[in-house]
This record gives structure tokens, C-alpha cells and sequence, in this order.
């Protein structure tokens, strides 16, 4: 099983710097925006990106939270996978605001499926919009695109795309194994 | 380990520890849940459940129809008149119609104790005891336990006194196993009359005074006298009963320490506990009945998840 590494540490600084600054040109000042992060790996993707909003960017007041898709998947009894459900923290409404979705990898794109009737549950967003840190483009099982995406890769099925967070696993890298 | 280690459940004393956690963990996603404006989850919307309910309730079954639609499931509910349940025969005769109707699950409650387990045996179906005559009412052992780590973050260690008529109560024998195996310690006081003999067997003390067993206690479950159960007179009067196991304001404030005071429904007010103590900042008895909903949304998901295609 092969470690090949798709993004460096560096790499994946200025990846988030331009997606953060691709957000800021749509959004400008984030007045009627949210940021989602889907549990659970997308959930550092999001605080990573808001912080450098704030610290880099001089954005202040962006509402984050936090959605769990456990009980919208469409293979619930249909795969042997235990589920494992994390919480969904949002504090706000979602009521004509504008969503954007962040999550780290864009695989079959069935978890975005689940997010998006998952998201019905707190309002009716304006518009909901996905960024992700790694496209994997040819796996799509669900007309499902990105419309901000750090780096797309062709991966093989058995390959993973794995993502880690200075904070969480000591570097900021992906890795495909 | 993230399933139920049994794909029924007919008790508190067939689970283990890890499946009270893991109830316990679902549970608290799903009361996040029933806080959303839109308070649905589509997860089992291809799953149908039936509700038998032999014996009256309100709470038990409210909460569990909810539970289900809440989960999308498709809900079909019978009660039974409280007419007598030969044993056995016409039980069968349910069983050939659930067996008809294609159901996938089948929350029950009935008049005998041991009727969950033959209908598990007997049904092709995942079986929940939704209370078995005398003998255990699970959902509410989970619930109650949950509003206790609710409140105090944790049940280990805790001392829980139950309060009443401990003989003919499914609660009470659910919340012993329950409390115990989460590593509370548990006591019960009441008359005499109804307190049964081999109690101490379970590791559970007797305190016939209930105020050294308030002062004991964290937290006293109030249980409620079962009238519809009691075939010869186990107390000389209501009045009696009141006066000696009871709960009023003045006792509550006369304790040194505040304790949580618990009832699983329908309450005689006046007799377990005074008004002023049912809706005293102490009691959590709404806090239960909102417990309820998520704690069985658990466990209907967990027990459905395990219901393969």
C-alpha cells in the first residue's frame, strides 16, 4: 500500500489562502452568508478557513456551524459499516441566508446529497454553494460539482484520499494510499 | 462497538454497558434533533412498525408513535380493551396478523409478564417490550437513567431511592437493573405490603423511613400506587399511604441538600407527590417525558439498523 503525497504542507497553505479569497470576491463581507463544515473531517476544513478569514482577511462576525448527515445517508441498513453520528451545531438560522458547504473530499457525492436535505431541517437557504479541499473527479455517482475546489485528483476506486490537520495529526498534508 | 448487542428489547437484564452508552449517545443526537424546526430524520422511512398496546397508556405510547414518525417510519397502532388475555391464545392469533402484515418491528405492551419474550420467539419481527405485565418496562429504566446523567452528568456513583409500590413495578425492577449496572446504588422505601421479599437479593436495601431515605438519596424516583393491580388491600387508605410516603414541599425544603425528584406518570397528585412538588424546580418529571422521545428514537434506530435489507 503506497503512500504517494498529493499536497505538501506548503501546498495546502496556498490552496487555502486563494479558496479564501475565491470566497471573499463572491461573498464580500459575509453579511448574509454561513459557513458549513460536514462532520466529520470537514469540520477542521471550516474552522481553518474561517480563522484565516478573520486573522488574514480582517472578515469579521461569520456564522460557522456544523452538520452531521448520519441519519439523511441513503445506505443506512444497506452497508456494514457502523454508523457513528457526531453533532450538528448550528446556532443560527439558515432562513435566506447564503450556505456554503465545506468538506474535505468530494468523492461519489452522496454525503453532499444528505447535506442538502439535511439543510431543509433549519430553513430555506438563498443559495447553497460546496467547497471542498480535493475534487475526485470521475467518482461522482450524483450530478454533483464543486464550485470551489482546492485540487482535483484522478483516483483509482481501492485508492483514499487522506487528509490531515496540524492540529488534529500534527501536519497539514494529504496523502493518497 | 457502535450495535446493540441484541436485536431485541425485551428487557433491561438481556443488554449490557455498552449498549446503555451507546443508546445513550444516539440519544443525545436525536434530542438535538427533535429541537430543529423541521424535527425529521428520513432514516427509516422504509421500515414499519406496529404498536400493540394491550394495557392503557398515554405517555408510553405517545411517546413512542412520535418517536417513530419523528424517524419516518411507517406507524400502524392497535390497543387491545382492557379485556383479559387468555394466556397465550389470543396473543397467537396477533401474531398471525403482524405476520401478515409484513411488519418489521412491534412495540408491545401487555398484561402478562414473559409476553415480549414468546412474541420474540414467535414473530419474525424486532420485538420492543413496551412494558410485560409486572416485570420490566425498559424504555422508561433508559429514559429515567438518562434524565439522571441528564442532570448530574454522570449515574455511577449516584444513590437513587424508589419510592412506592416497588411489587407490582415494572419501572422500578427496569430502573434497578438499569441504575445498577451503570454503578448507581439504589434503595427502595415504601409499605411493607409492597415491597417484595427477596428485594434484597438484587443488592438493593430497604429504607422503610422515607425521610432518612430523602436524606440518603441524590435522586428519589416517585412511583405511582398501582391501583389497577392491587387485588387485596395493601394499605389501610390512600390517606395513609400519603401521609407516610408522600412527598410534600416541607419535606423536600427540610432536606439538607437538594435531590431530584423523579415520576414516571400518570401522577395522583396528592398522593405520591404534592402539586407544589410535581411542578417544583427540583422535579424533572417533563424533563422525562422529552427524554422519552429521544432515548426510544434511539433505540428504535439502533434495533432497525440491525434489520438487514
Amino acid at each position: 500500500m503506497s503512500h504517494k503525497i498529493l499536497l505538501t504542507s506548503r501546498e495546502v497553505n496556498i490552496i487555502l489562502h486563494r479558496l479564501a479569497c475565491q470566497l471573499i470576491e463572491k461573498h464580500l463581507d459575509f453579511s448574509d452568508t454561513v459557513l458549513i463544515g460536514l462532520q466529520p473531517r470537514g469540520r477542521f476544513l471550516a474552522e481553518r478557513i474561517k480563522q484565516l478569514l478573520e486573522q488574514e482577511y480582517n472578515v469579521t462576525g461569520i456564522e460557522l456551524g456544523f452538520l452531521d448527515i448520519t441519519f439523511f445517508r441513503d445506505d443506512f441498513r444497506r452497508s456494514d459499516k457502523p454508523l457513528e453520528a457526531n453533532r450538528t451545531e448550528i446556532d443560527f438560522l439558515v432562513e435566506n441566508k447564503k450556505v456554503v458547504f465545506i468538506d474535505d473530499v468530494l468523492y461519489t457525492g452522496r454525503s453532499i446529497r444528505a447535506a442538502l436535505t439535511a439543510i431543509q431541517s433549519f430553513g430555506r437557504p438563498s443559495e447553497i454553494e460546496l467547497l471542498v479541499l480535493i475534487d475526485r473527479r470521475f467518482s461522482r455517482h450524483l450530478p454533483i460539482q464543486p464550485d470551489y475546489r482546492g485540487r482535483q485528483v484522478d483516483a483509482i476506486n481501492d485508492e483514499k484520499v487522506k487528509v490531515s490537520w496540524k492540529e488534529h495529526d500534527g501536519e497539514d498534508s494529504v496523502y493518497l494510499i | 462497538m457502535k450495535e446493540l448487542s441484541v436485536n431485541h428489547l425485551l428487557g433491561i437484564k438481556y443488554i449490557n454497558k455498552n449498549d446503555i452508552d451507546l443508546i445513550f449517545e444516539t440519544a443525545d443526537q436525536f434530542k438535538e434533533v427533535i429541537n430543529r424546526p423541521i424535527k425529521k430524520v428520513p432514516s427509516l422511512r422504509d421500515i414499519t412498525i406496529a404498536n400493540i398496546f394491550f394495557e392503557n397508556s398515554t405517555r408510553t405510547k405517545l411517546s413512542f408513535e412520535l418517536a417513530q414518525k419523528r424517524l419516518s417510519a411507517d406507524v400502524i397502532s392497535f390497543s387491545a380493551a382492557q379485556s383479559s388475555v387468555k394466556k397465550g391464545e389470543t396473543l397467537i392469533d396477533t401474531v398471525n396478523n403482524i405476520l401478515s402484515m409484513k411488519v418489521d418491528m412491534v412495540v408491545m405492551r401487555h398484561e402478562r409478564p414473559g409476553a415480549a419474550h414468546f412474541l420474540s420467539r414467535n414473530v419474525n419481527a424486532s420485538i420492543v417490550n413496551a412494558g410485560d405485565g409486572a416485570h420490566e418496562h425498559p424504555t422508561q429504566g433508559l429514559l429515567d437513567s438518562y434524565t439522571i446523567r441528564e442532570k448530574l452528568g454522570e449515574v455511577g456513583g449516584k444513590k437513587v431511592v424508589i419510592v412506592g409500590d416497588i411489587l407490582h413495578s415494572r419501572v422500578a425492577l427496569s430502573n434497578i437493573f438499569a441504575l445498577q449496572m451503570q454503578g448507581a446504588e439504589v434503595r427502595v422505601c415504601g409499605p411493607k405490603t409492597l415491597i417484595p421479599k427477596y428485594i434484597e437479593s438484587l443488592g438493593v436495601k430497604v429504607e422503610p423511613n422515607l425521610r432518612k431515605a430523602l436524606e440518603w438519596a441524590d435522586v428519589a424516583n416517585m412511583l405511582r400506587v398501582q391501583n389497577e393491580r392491587l387485588d387485596v388491600n395493601y394499605f389501610p387508605s390512600t390517606r395513609e399511604y400519603a401521609q407516610q410516603y408522600g412527598v410534600d414541599k416541607a419535606l423536600l425544603d427540610s432536606l439538607d441538600k437538594e435531590i431530584i425528584i423523579m415520576h414516571p406518570g400518570p401522577i395522583n397528585r396528592g398522593v405520591e407527590i404534592t402539586s407544589d412538588v410535581a411542578d417544583s424546580q427540583q422535579s424533572v418529571i417533563l424533563e422525562q417525558v422529552e427524554n422519552g422521545v429521544a432515548v426510544r428514537m434511539a433505540v428504535i434506530y439502533l434495533l432497525a439498523s440491525k434489520i438487514k435489507q
